[in-house]
């Protein structure tokens, strides 16, 4: 008895410091913010924020370029699991190391042999967004891979394409009216996790020149003190809600709806 | 038409393996040329520029200029920021998944902990940054606090928070949660019954841990090391934002080589990143083989 007590005392220590080290650097971020006017407590940091015009721009850029990827991605990614489901199964291990690769290539590694391979004619990539999207693209593969696959293996996939084949439906209505809402918990997480990796996204969008909110935070962490740490917490409360949405949405899902690593 | 497709294929027997596995692999096409075009293809571009010299002909000294002075500084410092974060780390997160799992804490608790290390972990780059410095930066709230409260000023006292140590701290807030999220399961999968024979044979705690625990999990505690290791070394946001390009490691000294090469020698440059695939290559095979070994134990 006084054995599992002091195993429970132990736990609530550990569980306190880990609580301690991870809420004081938001609290502290966030009581920072609002030392922007001397002497009082105000939301004129964010204000500042808000009213700069190239957060909006930046921020829009970003939101579209998370857009496009998630929609690339999984272009490229559902064909691609279900045709190693139904046809393939011999691919996957080639799959899931190229699935692995992006974890192997770190991103600064990988725009520096983007840049190298794109910059010069016959494929001079290099000022088109197409180039910053592929990376991204190529970023989210481990996530997006996982997701569909996991989606893909908590259904009977064979069976549901053949039940609607031999109802006589046609693939692009097998695809879309029912093998995807039946993963559609694993496409959303596929979704807002990538939106959470490309919205702050400083390597790949730094190093092809582009006028997105990841540079631009940085930028205006070399210029200013309490601005930054408003943008901090909006993009906090960003990512940390499509990130929460996702795992609260992937806890009802079959295997660890887990997700392993990151782009820092 | 069936009946016309069976007799179609009843005639060609013999040729239908190979004419079903060629029209398989087209079907994984697309995926395979894009990962070819813009992830295996420009990587093997910074290989091949990595045994080549200026004129284009091949050649080694690229490789032996990673051993000049600045160079190797910048990969061993690279590892011991992953070294100590990994280990680091590794320990701290496992005390807490341990404490959450079989700490005799209730489920919410660990839910919780769970869902947040999944958010945490994915929480890392300019934002990081900017709260480290908002809370231990040089007038940060924890540090102006420190002084007021307790007279003690942590920068006179040796800490900077954008230095070895600093960062070091500031990795941990996403190895931490990482940790937590990949020993868990391996945690779930310690069995009661493991324990309580122990305690029936008349063993101690330790020799529990000792004999019986370690053991079953060390492969995945090794593993998590290993994986917390790469996700350390390749990071450049985090470092970038936090020091302003000001710490020599190796992301830091490729983007300033990308940017203008600093190194005033491009294909040293390319060899810079082929050193770090490299490592990090050997960290993921070593990591995946360890998993496979740990697998045996944390099936349920």
């Amino acid at each position: 008895m006084s054995d599992t007590m002091r195993r429970k005392g132990w736990s609530w220590l550990w569980l306190a410091l880990g609580t301690l080290y991870f809420f004081l650097p938001l609290v502290a971020t966030f009581l920072f913010s609002l030392k922007g006017k001397k002497g009082v407590l105000s939301f004129i940091a964010y204000a500042h924020v808000f009213a700069d015009p190239q957060f909006v721009q930046t921020f829009t850029f970003s939101l579209e370029m998370a857009v496009v990827t998630i929609v690339a991605g999984l272009a490229l990614m559902i064909p691609t699991a279900i045709w190693v489901h139904l046809r393939l199964p011999r691919a996957r291990p080639l799959i899931e190391i190229f699935a692995l690769l992006p974890f192997v290539i770190p991103p600064i590694v990988l725009v520096f042999g983007l840049i190298r391979m794109y910059s010069r004619p016959p494929f001079a990539l290099v000022t088109s967004p197409v180039l910053l999207v592929a990376g991204y693209v190529v970023l989210s593969f481990p996530y997006v891979f996982r997701s569909v696959d996991a989606g893909l293996r908590a259904i009977d996939l064979r069976m549901l394409t053949e039940a609607a084949q031999s109802l006589g439906s046609r693939w692009g209505t097998t695809l879309f009216r029912v093998v995807l809402p039946n993963i559609r918990v694993s496409l959303l997480s596929a979704a807002f996790l990538t939106f959470s990796i490309v919205v702050g996204e400083l390597t790949l969008a730094v190093m092809l020149a582009w006028p997105a909110f990841g540079p631009y935070m940085a930028l205006v962490g070399r210029d200013l003190a309490y601005e930054p740490a408003a943008l901090a917490i909006i993009s906090f409360l960003l990512t940390w809600g499509a990130l929460l949405v996702m795992q609260l949405l992937s806890r009802g899902l079959r295997g660890p709806g887990t997700t392993v690593g990151g782009v820092h | 038409m069936t009946v016309t497709g069976v007799q179609v294929a009843g005639a060609h027997t013999a040729r239908l393996p190979l004419r079903a596995s060629l029209g398989g692999w087209i079907g994984l096409a697309p995926f395979l040329l894009f990962a070819l075009a813009f992830m295996l293809l420009p990587a093997g571009v910074l290989l091949v520029g990595a045994f080549q010299d200026a004129r284009g002909g091949f050649t080694l000294v690229n490789l032996l200029h990673l051993f000049r002075p600045n160079i190797l500084h910048s990969y061993l410092l690279t590892i011991e920021v992953s070294l100590v974060t990994a280990t680091g780390g590794a320990l701290l997160g496992f005390l807490l998944a341990y404490a959450v799992t079989l700490g005799g804490l209730a489920p919410g608790v660990r839910n919780f902990l769970v869902t947040f290390s999944g958010v945490a972990s994915n929480f890392a780059g300019v934002p990081l940054a900017f709260a480290f410095i908002a809370t231990l930066g040089r007038v940060g709230l924890v540090t102006t606090l420190m002084k007021t409260l307790f007279g003690i000023s942590l920068y006179d006292s040796g800490f900077n928070l954008y230095s070895f140590w600093g960062l070091s701290f500031t990795y941990l807030y996403f190895q931490l949660p990482l940790m937590v999220l990949i020993i868990t399961p391996a945690l779930d999968g310690m069995r009661k019954e493991w324990r309580e024979a122990c305690e029936n044979l008349g063993a101690s705690h330790l020799q529990y841990w000792r004999h019986v625990a370690l053991p079953i999990l060390m492969p995945s505690l090794l593993s998590s090391v290993i994986l917390l290791f790469g996700n350390a070394f390749g990071a450049y946001a985090t470092a970038y934002a936090l020091t302003g390009g000001f710490i020599n490691l190796v992301p830091i000294q490729i983007g300033a080589q990308i940017r203008g090469d600093v190194l005033h020698d491009p294909n040293l440059g390319y060899a810079l990143a082929m050193g770090m695939v490299v490592v990090m290559t050997l960290s993921i095979l070593a990591y995946t083989s360890l998993q496979r070994r740990a697998a045996r134990f944390t099936r349920t």
